[in-house]
């Protein structure tokens, strides 16, 4: 799949999840003191998984960034 | 498998309120997936410059890739509402869609099939019923591929317009041509390596946007225990949680199905269909950079498929443990004000526990669920279009070049006529039910053809062609039958106790058992192909090149045993 200089599918994947990651994780800090009406609200499940997908964004754009080869 | 997958009725979702509003965090998250996949299209239209890179994306994807994207392909369409609207209407009987309606199928692809596909160096299924059968095989199966390909298209998108519009109060005739352009924009640009890398990322956001509803669920349930639990106490008496102990008898089940229609129908020939010959997965995998990476891809792929449960299915039990209403077949909607559609299930758990931001991404895995069916669809018909109609029978010898743009344009093609399905189902939806039905006929007999051909170096290229026409058309007359005599289903699902889904794994079974029998008569009343013309494409007239060489954990064999295993620990666990 990777011809010459050709950036991987798993950076532009590692990129969108950090950003999506980074906006989830930001919007549960917001509202950590006010959750908003869900149920098991008092997980903050957008904490969570807002910094799960920020570590995974992190590494694959870093994994894979180009010129960083396989 | 996809031209099974749309619940009947999903479409006639009422009702104007909408389920969920989102906020502005994830109208961002959903905005950026537009951008994300563009901008793929747009950076990889540099490196689709050949027909071999247009079309079969270099022939250079990793197993990885091409495994994902097999699967990705086919999560499409409304693969994630319907399902979890069948796990909520039928318990974990949907689940056999996932399991016996797939991994055998695909560890057959994987061992038996590839190989021949993959020698022969073939740009489509039909571009191999030529090599095999000959010139009829392949415009009957081309014609009638490309020609329900992009009226399931126009369905997929009408589909996704109306959830969309029920969800979140979009207006339909914007949804559609956002998503429409969206996706001739990617696949025009780049092509199926286009279509293959957002294929990718879409199946990473499906999983990250719908895993979360399990989790949460099984948390707020106590666990699998607690979940069958509360199911049991909403509903005695009914068994939603065993997947086979109530397939004995048609009536002991809300499917109205026994385990003959299931293991057979089903197992044996609609997902043998459909996995091993429908050219819109099958193209993912021919697409692999060798032989080995392209077994080890549907491998891959049904390793991901076992897991799609998680997603899919539980979600929709547990909505049967915790939903505080009880949801309603879309037929009873009407004499139900203000309830809620089996179908509504998923966007229904996902309002109970994402707030901003995670409702975002689990829109967005919705809508990138649609939009990878789409372009499957759509890339699809590009290649059986320009190789196996336009360049067979319009015109033969021309440019590669001439080739690629007419494959960019028919990308347009393929959408604009999609577009125009979608607006004629919205002006009569039950076109919707026929379309579907129409796709399936082509898959059983399809499959027979296909396999005979591969294993059986005595079937004739006339055995090939008239068994085909013989099992399509079986499946139209069986059809035609029950629908001029609902009473004849009987007949056909071998009960009066069986129900539609019953009469659609039995009409397979015998279209593909008369596709056989037909291609068996003929053949032997014909002159067989002399074996020099099937090397590549026989089994008996191939050498497959041996993996004895490599280690144990790069043999694809070992893999499917692996998968096989785990696809058997599963039948016994939810026996």
């Amino acid at each position: 799949m990777q011809r010459e200089g050709m950036i991987s599918i798993w950076f532009f994947i590692g990129l969108l999840l950090l950003a999506y990651g980074i906006l989830i994780l930001g919007t549960g800090i917001v509202e950590w003191s006010s959750p908003p009406a869900v149920v098991h609200a008092e997980l903050h499940a957008a904490v969570w998984w807002g910094a799960l997908l920020t570590g995974i964004g992190t590494f694959y754009s870093f994994r894979f960034a180009p010129g960083k080869g396989k | 498998m996809q031209a099974f997958t749309i619940t009947p009725g999903l479409w006639q979702a009422g009702g104007e309120a909408r389920l969920i509003s989102l906020s502005t965090v994830d109208e961002v998250i959903i905005a950026l997936y537009f951008v994300a996949v563009i901008g793929i299209g747009v950076y990889l239209k540099k490196y689709t410059k050949t027909g071999e890179d247009f079309f079969l994306a270099g022939r250079e994807m990793t197993a990885w890739v091409a495994g994902l994207s097999f699967l990705a392909a086919n999560l499409g369409s409304l693969e994630l509402m319907g399902w979890a609207g069948s796990a909520y209407q039928y318990g974990i009987l949907a689940a056999h869609w996932y399991w016996i309606g797939a991994i055998p199928a695909m560890i057959f692809l994987a061992l038996v099939m590839i190989p021949f596909y993959y020698i022969s160096k073939t740009h489509s299924v039909p571009g191999y019923l030529k090599l095999r059968f000959g010139e009829p095989a392949r415009a009957l199966s081309a014609v009638s591929f490309g020609f329900m390909t992009v009226l399931m298209s126009g369905i997929n998108m009408f589909s996704m317009a109306k959830v969309m519009n029920v969800i979140l109060g979009w207006d339909m005739e914007l949804s559609i041509w956002v998503s429409a352009a969206t996706v001739a924009a990617y696949v025009f640009l780049g092509g199926l390596l286009s279509a293959i890398f957002n294929e990718v990322l879409q199946f990473v956001l499906i999983w990250l946007g719908a895993l979360l509803i399990a989790i949460v669920g099984l948390i707020e349930t106590g666990g699998w225990s607690g979940m069958v639990a509360r199911i049991h106490e909403r509903f005695p008496g009914a068994d939603y949680t065993h997947m086979w102990r109530t397939l004995g008898h048609f009536q002991d089940n809300p499917m109205g199905i026994n385990w003959i229609g299931i293991v057979f129908g089903l197992g044996a020939v609609i997902s043998m269909g459909y996995w091993t010959t429908d050219f819109l997965v099958v193209q993912r995998v021919i697409s692999a950079k060798d032989l080995r990476s392209a077994k080890l891809a549907p491998i891959i792929g049904a390793g991901f498929k076992m897991l799609v449960p998680l997603i899919v299915i539980l979600p929709g039990l547990l909505g049967l443990a915790v939903l505080p209403m009880k949801l309603v077949g879309e037929n009873d909607l009407a004499m139900n004000p203000g309830a809620h559609s089996y179908n509504d299930v998923l966007p229904l758990m996902l309002a109970r526990y994402c707030g901003p931001g995670l409702l975002g991404l689990g829109i967005t895995a919705l809508i990138a669920g649609f939009m990878s069916g789409m372009a499957g669809n759509v890339s699809a018909f590009a290649t059986v279009w320009t190789y196996d109609i336009y360049r067979a029978m319009i015109r033969k010898s021309a440019s590669d070049s001439h080739y690629v743009a007419m494959g960019r344009w028919c990308t347009v093609i393929g959408v604009l006529v999609s577009v125009g399905t979608a607006y004629l189902v919205m002006h009569a939806s039950s076109i919707m039910d026929y379309v579907q039905e129409l796709f399936s006929f082509f898959i059983a007999p399809l499959f027979g053809t296909v396999v005979l051909g591969m294993l059986w170096k005595r079937a004739t290229p006339a055995g090939g062609f008239w068994g085909l026409l013989a099992g399509t058309g079986s499946a139209v007359g069986l059809w035609l039958w029950v629908k001029s005599d609902p009473s004849a289903i009987q007949y056909v699902a071998l009960s009066p106790a069986a129900k539609p889904m019953a009469e659609n794994m039995f009409r397979a079974l015998w279209a593909g058992l008369i596709c056989a029998l037909t291609t068996v008569g003929v053949s032997m009343a014909t002159t067989p192909k002399p074996d020099r013309e099937l090397v590549g494409l026989v089994y008996s007239c191939t050498e497959i090149p041996s993996e004895g060489h490599l280690p144990l954990l790069q043999r694809p064999v070992f893999w499917a045993c692996v998968v096989g295993a785990v696809f058997v620990v599963l039948q016994i666990i939810f026996w």
